[in-house]
């Protein structure tokens, strides 16, 4: 099984570091993963994405363009990538500044509030892990032990206690989806 | 004739390769002294040279030791590497004027303000001699080449640089000093100073740059002794001998 | 003991793969998009554990004559750059070949010509295996598709290098240089003593010894036919390497009657059109040249042999094809499929170029 998604928003949201802790959790499953972004001058409230691919194979192109899951975090994204999305695929978009939500019927959407979740657990940096809950609430693609031990290994000593409130986030993301 | 007797040899480390510097040409002097001060610091198993493109190409033919051969104005760069590489080892460039000023001039100030632990031996002729006598960064004003024939004009050439003194700017270098060879009273100076600049280099005490007031009476149209004569009357007042950094 | 899994960047594989394979330095200028293998090694700070020398270089032009001067000296002395930074350092490599200096350096390529994009591109392909500088020359070629071929190579690229004294160079790009996948790094291999470098590297620059006459390492000789002679023997040296070197992956399909020849990231984004393209039952085999210089020329006949047309997809305007070309001599329809200006083709794409080429071909 295949597993091909991309992860659009803002640059600064977190959304590199988020699909690198995807990738991370699928190697530490014993399965396979690539991680490709568009890179470009590093820019704040520039755009930003990434491919994630996660496979029990290994992956041939880690550039694609259709995708199983797109998760869009801002309005540009959410014109680009909808139209994307696999027929039977999902749409995740986080809602706030989204003036045209998507008008795709043959795909499952998700709207979340990740913003709103992230000001409420007093941490605007766990947005991203929200947006992971949310991914991982449609496509349990990983579970919560390989994410601990993502977490243990790439965040630095320091930010080690942080851990359980990351995990919180992503479990209020998973919540999001399943309310909707 | 008794070992007493001796006053002068020849370094061993010169070899008898024919050179094809011309009769009265700085460069055979400054040539002796490298292999001199190699000889006397016991260093000739040790020591890494990197030789230009210019006249002094063929440096190595001359001096008996380990060599590599640059691009034009590489030197610093090549001796870089390899003084970290083999940082027991004593490197130095040997640089003319338009390898050093012109085309390598990012090459050279930058090691030099990085205090890369080598020195360099920069001959400043004020011309390309190897090409046949165009003009050098170094050239003064008015100076004849065949790319300046109606002299060198700021307006049309810009200024001959004064590369010597930017490099005594630098916090990278320990010791700058400006010498020349065309009496005896100035060889051993320029000996001494080269010394000073190696054994510095040894120490580990930053970038030394020696150089090498010259002349090159082939490319200046004179005879050898002209050509002296008119080195210590225009070329020293643009660049004045004597040591302009001294850390050590 | 179990293998800890890492995920990393090719960049930054590339710059763990050099600790660990005994390399003595490493000299570079930043440039997008291949930055982060200076900064990993920055990061990292080998000069405190391996010994090998770390520097941030004044230029491109530099860093590869201090890639000479190290190569010189008996050491393996890596650089990197990308496209516009591997055109400076085309004099260096040439004096490199000149001298049958073995360094290695990196090209993480993006789009050209001249600043061009940072996205990435394939169109260095000409450069790299024709020699890029001045004179009759050639660079070894490593064309990594992988993070785990970017490690791999740099090891590889100086075994080649020092066992054939001739410059390697890896020629990757802005996708296998950015992109993060499963890695393997090799053993720790510790860098070479005084002893080895000067039993392996009789020629080297470290000072003169009583056993040998003095070592010269220079590109320059003003005597023609001494000229001619070196020539002639870098000539023959190419001919032993271009026998024994020439590496690539095949991969086959049963009855595939097309085949794709691409190198580095389009042999990925090829492999998944083979896959996209065989659910509508067109089927194709897939070589990718390993090495571009040796070109695998006697696999790519054999590969060749019964196939109806052959798709070459690169990422630039049209270079490899031109080896594919010379080398089967009109024998099999031939097609190029590219994009340029830093657009990556997209396996889709591909599909349908081999859709419409086999409706001609048939």
């Amino acid at each position: 099984m295949t597993t091909e998604i991309i992860i659009s928003g803002f640059g600064g949201q977190g959304i590199l570091s988020m699909g690198k802790i995807l990738a991370y959790c699928a190697l530490m499953d014993g399965k396979e993963a690539t991680w490709m972004p568009a890179y470009g001058p590093e820019q704040r409230g520039g755009t930003a994405n990434v491919t994630v691919i996660v496979s029990d194979k290994p992956i041939s192109s880690p550039i694609l363009s259709r995708y199983d899951i797109a998760i869009v975090l801002n309005q540009p994204s959410l014109d680009k990538f909808q139209h994307r999305v696999k027929p039977g695929g999902t749409l995740i978009y986080d809602c706030f500044g989204i003036s045209s939500p998507p008008t795709r019927t043959d795909i499952q959407v998700f709207s979340i509030d990740a913003m709103a979740k992230a000001t409420e657990l007093q941490n605007a940096k766990v947005f991203n892990m929200v947006v992971l809950g949310a991914l991982l609430g449609t496509h349990p693609i990983t579970s919560t032990d390989a994410l601990r031990r993502v977490l243990e290994k790439t965040l630095p000593e320091r930010s080690h206690s942080l851990i359980p409130l990351n995990l919180q986030a992503v479990e209020e993301g998973r919540k999001m989806v399943s309310q909707a | 004739m008794t070992q007493e007797n001796i006053v002068y040899k020849k370094p061993t480390l010169m070899n008898d390769t024919p050179m094809h510097y011309c009769p009265g040409c700085s460069h055979g002097v400054v040539h002796k002294l490298v292999a001199e001060v190699i000889e006397e610091m016991n260093m000739e198993e040790r020591t890494i040279g990197v030789s230009p493109v210019g006249c002094a190409v063929f440096a190595y033919r001359y001096i008996d030791i380990d060599w590599q051969e640059a691009a034009h104005g590489r030197a610093p760069a090549v001796a870089t590497a390899i003084k970290r590489l083999w940082p027991d080892r004593l490197v130095f460039t040997y640089q003319g004027d338009g390898d050093l000023a012109c085309i390598g001039t990012g090459e050279t100030l930058h090691a030099l303000n990085r205090g890369e632990n080598f020195t360099i031996i920069f001959v400043n002729n004020a011309i390309y001699g190897m090409t046949g006598g165009q003009m050098a960064p170094t050239t003064l004003l008015g100076q004849k080449t065949s790319t300046c024939p109606h002299g060198r004009d700021p307006e049309l050439h810009g200024y001959p640089l004064s590369i010597t003194e930017l490099a005594a700017q630098l916090d990278g270098t320990c010791y700058v000093t400006r010498q020349s060879v065309e009496t005896v009273a100035a060889i051993r100076k320029a000996k001494q100073a080269i010394r000073k600049a190696f054994e510095a280099s040894m120490q580990g005490k930053g970038s030394s740059l020696v150089e090498i007031v010259s002349t090159c009476n082939a490319g200046w149209k004179m005879s050898p002794q002209q050509a002296n004569e008119w080195m210590q009357e225009n070329m020293f007042k643009k660049y004045p001998k004597g040591d302009l950094k001294d850390t050590l | 003991m179990e293998q800890e899994i890492m995920l990393m960047k090719g960049n930054e594989a590339i710059a763990h793969a050099a600790i660990r394979c005994g390399t003595d330095g490493y000299f570079g200028y930043p440039i997008t998009p291949q930055s982060e293998i200076i900064e990993t090694l920055a990061q990292l700070r080998p000069w405190e554990t391996t010994g090998m020398v770390v520097l941030q270089a004044e230029s491109e032009v530099a860093s590869i004559n201090m890639v000479y001067g190290g190569a010189g000296a008996g050491k393996r002395v890596l650089t990197s750059s990308s496209s516009p930074g591997i055109a400076l350092m085309q004099e260096g490599i040439a004096y490199m070949a000149g001298a049958e200096l073995p360094g290695v350096f990196v090209n993480v390529q993006r789009g050209g010509p001249g600043l061009g994009t940072i996205q990435p591109s394939q169109s260095d392909y000409f450069q790299a295996t024709r020699g890029g500088g001045n004179g009759d020359y050639n660079v070894i070629v490593l064309a990594p598709a992988s993070v785990q071929e970017m490690a791999d190579f740099v090891d590889l690229a100086f075994e080649l290098a020092f066992r054939y004294r001739n410059p390697a160079m890896i020629l990757s790009d802005g996708v296998i240089g950015q992109m993060m996948e499963r890695v393997v790094l090799p053993p720790m291999k510790p860098r070479r003593s005084e002893e080895e470098i000067r039993r392996e590297c009789p020629w080297a620059t470290i000072g003169r010894s009583k056993d040998r006459p003095v070592n010269i390492i220079s590109s320059l000789e003003l005597d023609s036919q001494e000229m001619e002679k070196r020539n002639l023997h870098l000539q023959e040296k190419y001919r032993t390497i271009r026998e024994h070197e020439a590496r690539y992956e095949l991969t086959t399909t049963e009855d595939a009657d097309m085949l794709i020849v691409a190198f580095g990231s389009a042999a990925r984004i090829a492999q998944k059109a083979i896959e996209l393209a065989e659910e509508e039952g067109m089927k194709a085999d897939l070589l990718r040249p390993i090495t571009l210089w040796p070109f695998p020329a006697e696999a790519l006949r054999e590969a060749a042999k019964g196939k109806r047309g052959i798709l070459v997809v690169e990422i630039n305007a049209g270079q490899m094809v031109q080896d594919v070309r010379l080398c089967l001599e009109g024998s099999v329809p031939i097609q190029h499929f590219g994009r340029l200006g830093g657009i990556v083709p997209d396996s889709e794409e591909i599909v349908g170029e081999l859709r419409n080429f086999k409706k001609q071909s048939s």
